[in-house]
């Protein structure tokens, strides 16, 4: 099952003709991806890398059968790729691009509100389903197939949780980061509400950071929703208020959007909170009630002992 | 990106934003010619106010009154130079080099407006309250339902019954809404046109003869939105930011310096905030934030190894990659010959994880260079808090 991506899934890439498109188009594809086409404006009728490109995201959609799309588009042109996206009516859209101003962001929002899409990210790794599909930037062999859902702020971190997760012999269901911005397309309940409802999905994981209430919220919806263990991490507790932590959205203001404050919310929850980063792991394991035999070696790799 | 008051104000002026009259001056003549003019020209005083991009100068002595322009001159003697410290400042406070110069006004009221953009909401979020001069959030906290907050529909801007609403809720006389809506829609045209991430008015005044000013101004910038802002770019001041962060954002480095000794260098924003914390749990504390990004190249990271080692304060680095489109040899060949340049004497610990991990790792051992390799966080963050106290013995390295 996993959600929102499966071996079905028929993906675009916009921008597919750039240094980064082309890239991660092919790992996507070597992963097993079904990727279908190209976007690029004025390359149309051309191929690249064996793939052929259109002109616009509708024709393509209507060519290729393609029903998702990931864009590698450079940020000035990024939030005008997501409404082509949506305006062809694509049941999924991956916006990894960094660096969209916020306003164009918010024309954007407002496009989707009454249309079909899904929107994951901007400023995100992406999605992936381990053994079935992958759309996005993250390294596909740190992840394994498996039960534990994922979503998560941040990109690298959540590697560093699936990487924790895979060392144990645990999978993941489906792993999402929902990006960094101060407005984003699918939200934690979103991604939550979607594990909640996948029979293949046991757990999850949610890794927030400083800045915004999304944490808040999330907590909200699992106090009042969630039929399964849910893990949490927080970044940023030892930032200082004021500055911006690399994300456009992770920022300390007021006083408000403290690390310290969203633990809190996660806790009263019920989300056991993992407090250190080298714990999300052990955190999702103890959760799940793992076998004590399995618990011993995961002691040791904690130890740094048993990997190369 | 911050511009000073001075600035803001120059910018809402354009877009028919009413603010008091007044000039930036760097000397203490320029003041005073600012001075002579204004008193000559009707006001009845004279407004001295540091230009430092901070809050709270008023409590921390920088913002006088004055009514004679001698006296102009003794005030901007005193405050061109100082270091002047608020609560936003910290303790080391901010050098004052530029003053704004500005007729005083007679006020009635005082009142407080502000634009950004909710994320939740994902739409601008025009906010006003009848408390001006406090700091918004004590009022957000203490007594929430004083503040209105108009939401906008993008697509449709500011509307004229939404700035009536806003001026009704500030209890302004009739004969002021006219001008009011007039002033918030010019409010809300410059914000837009400028891609303000905050544009706030607090206090925005009402005088006792019946006129609206904005009196003090604070506009923020969206860093994402500046390539299409070429004329707004030169408004940056770096000699209001910290060296080392003007020196990271030439190489598009993403560098916060703070307090402690560990030196950290972390692929993304997340990862790098959580190697801070582990530093901390680990019992030391994170000398910078400094996130090299997603696809840098070697020499982006020899760069940043560069900035890490010229604070003075860091006593060990720890470099924790995951290598995703970074991929890990890349790093290694930064790191390597940075190290190489600048002849670290440091201890340096390398957790390293991700795309071309083993590559990366072989070119840190055939280095030559004292380097310590760990597998996992926990183990790299004991290992560089205990570097950095000393206490790392001899038989842990290599």
């Amino acid at each position: 099952m996993a959600i929102l991506v499966d071996k079905n899934t028929r993906v675009l890439v916009q921008g597919l003709t750039g240094r980064e498109g082309t890239f991660h188009a092919k790992a996507s594809a070597a992963y097993g991806t079904q990727i279908v086409g190209g976007v690029t404006p004025g390359k149309g009728g051309t191929t690249h890398e064996g793939w052929p490109i259109f002109n616009t995201v509708r024709e393509a959609a209507e060519v290729t059968g393609a029903n998702a799309t990931v864009i590698f588009v450079p940020p000035p042109f990024a939030a005008d790729a997501i409404m082509e996206a949506a305006d062809a009516e694509l049941d999924l859209i991956v916006c990894i691009t960094e660096g969209i101003p916020t306003l164009d962001m918010v024309k954007a929002w407002e496009f989707l509100q009454d249309r079909r899409s899904r929107l994951i990210g901007p400023n995100c790794p992406g999605i992936i389903s381990p053994g079935k599909c992958k759309i996005g930037i993250m390294p596909a062999s740190i992840h394994k197939e498996g039960n534990v859902g994922i979503v998560s702020r941040s990109g690298t971190l959540t590697y560093e949780a699936v990487h924790q997760l895979t060392q144990r012999g645990i999978g993941q269901s489906t792993a999402i980061g929902i990006g960094g911005d101060p407005i984003i397309g699918t939200t934690f309940v979103d991604a939550l509400d979607l594990f909640n409802r996948d029979p293949e999905t046991e757990a999850v994981i949610i890794i927030g950071e400083i800045g915004g209430n999304a944490e808040e919220t999330a907590a909200e919806f699992v106090k009042g929703h969630m039929k399964k263990p849910v893990v949490g991490f927080i970044a940023g507790q030892t930032a200082p208020p004021g500055r911006r932590m690399g994300h456009a959205g992770a920022i300390i203001s007021g006083g408000r959007g403290t690390a310290a404050e969203k633990i809190k919310a996660l806790e009263s929850a019920g989300i056991r909170v993992a407090k250190s980063p080298a714990a999300i792991g052990e955190t999702l394991a103890a959760a799940l009630g793992t076998p004590p035999e399995r618990r011993f070696l995961q002691t040791t790799t904690d130890q740094g002992q048993t990997t190369a | 990106m911050k511009i000073h008051e001075y600035q803001g104000k120059a910018i809402l002026k354009k877009y028919g934003v009413t603010v008091p009259r007044g000039a930036m001056a760097d000397s203490r003549d320029e003041a005073e010619a600012v001075a002579r003019e204004l008193l000559n020209s009707g006001a009845n005083g004279v407004v001295v106010k540091a230009q430092i991009h901070a809050g709270g100068r008023g409590k921390g002595g920088g913002v006088k009154i004055a009514k004679s322009v001698s006296e102009v001159g003794e005030l901007a003697a005193r405050m061109l130079g100082m270091r002047l410290v608020t609560h936003q400042t910290g303790p080391e406070g901010r050098i004052v080099r530029r003053l704004l110069i500005e007729e005083t006004l007679p006020i009635e009221k005082e009142l407080y407006l502000g634009i950004l953009v909710d994320r939740a909401e994902g739409k601008p979020v025009f906010m006003a309250s009848a408390a001006g001069g406090m700091e918004i959030e004590q009022v957000a906290a203490e007594n929430p339902e004083a503040i209105l907050k108009q939401y906008i529909d993008p697509g449709m801007g500011l509307e004229a019954f939404q700035a009536r609403k806003i001026a009704f809720k500030l209890r302004l006389k009739p004969h002021q809404i006219s001008p009011a809506v007039q002033f918030l829609s010019n409010l809300y045209k410059a914000f837009l046109d400028t891609d303000a991430s905050l544009v706030e008015i607090n206090p925005f005044i009402t005088t006792s003869d019946g006129r609206l000013f904005a009196l003090d101004a604070k506009v923020n910038f969206d860093d994402n939105a500046l390539f299409r802002h070429p004329d707004l770019r030169e408004l940056r001041d770096i000699t209001e930011e910290d060296p080392l962060e003007v020196e990271a954002s030439k190489y598009s480095l993403n560098y916060i310096k703070l307090d402690g000794n560990v030196g950290c260098m972390v692929n993304g924003a997340g990862l790098a905030m959580a190697t801070m914390d582990i530093i901390k749990y680990a019992g030391g504390m994170p000398a910078n934030f400094l996130d090299v990004g997603g696809g840098a190249s070697s020499e982006q990271v020899a760069h940043a190894f560069e900035i890490l080692l010229s604070d003075r304060n860091v006593k060990a680095v720890l470099i924790n990659i995951f290598g995703g489109i970074l991929r890990v040899d890349t790093l290694a060949t930064g790191v390597v010959e940075a190290a190489r340049k600048t002849q670290i004497k440091l201890p340096v610990v390398l957790r390293l994880e991700g795309t071309n991990v083993d590559e990366g790792k072989k070119i840190l051992m055939n280095s030559g260079l004292n380097f310590v390799v760990s597998d996992t966080m926990k183990d790299a963050a004991d290992k560089v808090v205990a570097a950095a106290r000393g206490t790392l013995g001899v038989t842990e390295w290599r």
